[in-house]
């Protein structure tokens, strides 16, 4: 191969792109073709189809100074373009790599023909349903075999994986104190500073300590924490399951006789069904203590003084309506970064996606059942 | 080429080196496609390659053997630019590589192909995009063009047309390491890396998975190193053997490393699994070079 640079740009008559020309020779017709016909160089050629040299005698490859596959593939074409004549002027090598390319280019060629159009359509829509059915049996599959576990878990608790469940709690309460903390303590925070603001146009911004109760113990507490928890650690187990997936440990799990659902499943969900009410604890007492902050600074109240109107105006039921949700809300979202973990199939992209429905998943289902709560409660009196 | 720069060290019963870490002069005069100078790789506080000298000529196929632990994929990291070498000097297809600006490595690196070991297939792309990843950012073709050349590279490395538009993971093993020699030849490389290219591929696929890069090889022009385990690989297809020994590189034809006289070499080149392959027998004519 001649030692040309392939880095320089390709532009009119200049050595460096492939070029062919029609002359008349040798009493008769004949293609030229030079320079570099490569792959790096192959910008530069006028497409074959769109020029054609009329029928020739034979296509002259003696003036190219490189070749390889892709420079073939436009060496046919032109020869098809020039009425299939030989291709004259190659070495041995040439000659090989000719004929490699267009045995493998006959056998590209017989690619089979795309589907119509209705049929794919068809295709489509069977293949969503087949995968809904699929999915729901699954799921359904899932949630049984999580609650039987847990139920046999309950009737002989030696049999309760104790040491995995406090590693995992470990990891989504211990590690998750300090920013559900921040954040509970910010929202107090603006509450308060809202409340203030919006109360004094009545003169009752007194009120703003049981607006901040009220919507810290029964809903943005919760919410938050469960926000923050969704985010932090349904996605961590979704990925965790995920990668496990990937690199067959579920596999060699299953092979050993061990349900990865006892072992990996059920574990995280104790975990952060227990650690979701202590959370929820933490984040309300700093929601409060962000209230009270901003009272003291907005409202000249003190901290005795916020609290001990706390005491007398919120009643303990709106910490209980709070409190309740907690222990669902950690279920819900191990329930669903868990299984949409184990959906992962053996690829990198299939961990990022299911993760990221985990979490979506997750935060869509803790709203819902918020709201199914609120119905509840009020149809209730709380 | 008479005997070159040679360090001290070695035991008095091996003669010395030829240039490049080779057991006698094979070069005859071909270019020097990879030309390794000195490189010294350290991991911690233990030195993994010291002072090592490694030479592949043009159009040859090269196996690199080691047990484990001796760097082998380090050095192939080393030459492709994945790894730095601590020091020493690496020249690739005339160029050094540490000197070079971007755009000249950039360049280089067209000239050059990588099968990894697992394929290494982007997970979101087809087959085909990921064959026409390459053509499409580096050679910039239209795009009528990449698809008939993504369909050709499939074609030449074995595989059914219907591959173009799967996913990697719908494929096995060994459809995959095919994929990723195929994307490796997208820009029709002067020089093929592959990393353990038989391995997890069942006797007949390997085999063919050999034939393959032996005829490929041999139409396109291309030189081959190959980090490889595989014995049958290696008697079949390697032209010449570089073996990782004591922190350098020992190369030769099989001959010469089957008379070497090195612990290590008697246990890999003498060892049942050798025998099994027909190497060191007299049965086990290799293919002439």
């Amino acid at each position: 191969m001649a030692d040309i640079s392939r880095t320089r740009d390709i532009a009119e008559g200049d050595e460096s792109a492939p070029w062919w020309r029609v002359v008349e020779r040798d009493g008769g017709r004949v293609v030229e073709a030079g320079g570099p016909w490569i792959v790096m160089a192959l910008r530069g050629l006028e497409p074959g189809a769109a020029n054609p040299p009329a029928a020739a005698r034979a296509i002259d490859i003696k003036a190219v100074t490189a070749l390889d596959t892709a420079g073939v593939t436009e060496l046919l074409h032109l020869r098809r373009a020039a009425g299939g004549c030989p291709i004259e002027g190659a070495d041995e090598a040439r000659s090989g790599l000719i004929e490699l390319v267009e045995k493998n280019a006959r056998q590209a060629a017989a690619a089979p023909p795309p589907v119509p159009l209705l049929i794919a359509i068809l295709n489509d829509v069977g293949e969503s349903f087949t995968r809904f059915l699929d999915r729901s049996a699954r799921l359904l599959e899932y949630f049984g075999e999580v609650l039987v576990i847990i139920a046999k878990g309950l009737l002989r608790p030696g049999r309760m994986r104790v040491n995995a469940t406090i590693v995992q709690m470990r990891e989504v309460w211990i590690r998750a104190l300090a920013i559900v903390a921040v954040l509970c303590f910010l929202i107090g925070v603006v509450v308060a500073y809202q409340g203030v603001e919006q109360l004094k146009q009545f003169g009752a911004e007194t009120f703003t300590v049981e607006a901040v109760g009220i919507s810290i113990l029964r809903e943005l507490g919760v919410l938050l924490t469960a926000i923050i928890v969704a985010g932090r650690s349904g996605s961590a187990f979704a990925a965790q399951i995920g990668t496990m997936r990937v690199n067959q440990e579920l596999d060699a799990m299953q092979a050993m006789g061990l349900s990865p659902v006892e072992w990996l499943v059920v574990p995280r969900i104790a975990a952060l069904t227990l650690s979701m009410p202590l959370l929820v604890f933490w984040g309300n007492a700093m929601g409060l203590l962000g209230g009270a902050f901003a009272c003291e600074i907005y409202l000249d109240f003190t901290v005795s003084q916020y609290f001990a109107r706390l005491r007398d105006t919120v009643g303990i039921n709106h910490f209980w309506v709070g409190m309740i949700k907690a222990p669902v809300f950690g279920f819900v979202i191990a329930a669903i970064g868990c299984y949409e973990g184990l959906q992962v199939k053996s690829d990198a992209e299939s961990v990022g996606r299911q993760t990221t429905t985990a979490v979506v998943e997750a935060i869509f289902f803790v709203i819902v059942l918020d709201a199914l709560f609120s119905i509840f409660f009020l149809s209730v009196g709380l | 080429m008479s005997t070159a720069a040679q360090a001290s060290g070695e035991p008095a019963a091996r003669p010395p080196l030829a240039e490049g870490g080779q057991i006698t002069d094979r070069r005859d005069g071909r270019d020097r496609v990879i030309s390794l100078r000195g490189i010294r790789n350290k991991f911690g506080t233990t030195n993994i390659h010291r002072n090592l000298d490694f030479d592949v000529f043009r159009g040859e196929i090269v196996g690199l053997v080691g047990g484990s632990g001796t760097g082998k994929s380090v050095l192939l990291r080393t030459i492709i630019g994945l790894h730095k070498a601590k020091e020493g000097s690496i020249e690739i297809l005339g160029q050094a590589t540490a000197s070079a600006s971007e755009a000249r490595l950039a360049n280089l690196q067209t000239r050059w192909g990588v099968l990894f070991q697992e394929g290494a297939l982007f997970s979101s792309l087809t087959t085909a995009e990921n064959i026409e990843l390459p053509l499409r950012e580096r050679a910039r073709l239209r795009e009528s063009k990449l698809e008939e050349l993504a369909a050709l590279k499939i074609a030449m490395v074995g595989l059914p047309p219907d591959t173009a538009g799967k996913k990697p993971s719908e494929l096995s093993g060994g459809m995959k390491k095919r994929v990723g020699l195929a994307r490796a030849l997208a820009l029709d490389p002067e020089l093929l890396f592959l990393d353990e290219p038989t391995a997890g591929l069942d006797p007949i696929g390997a085999s063919a998975f050999d034939d393959l890069i032996r005829q490929l090889q041999r139409s396109l022009g291309l030189t081959v190193l190959m980090v490889t385990h595989d014995l049958d690989t290696l008697n079949a297809i390697c032209d010449r053997v570089a073996v990782l020994l004591d922190k350098r590189v020992v190369a030769g034809t099989m001959e010469e490393l089957l008379a070497y006289d090195h612990p290590w070499v008697r246990g890999y080149f003498h060892g049942p699994r050798a025998r099994a392959a027909g190497i060191g027998g007299d049965s086990g004519r290799r293919r002439g070079t």
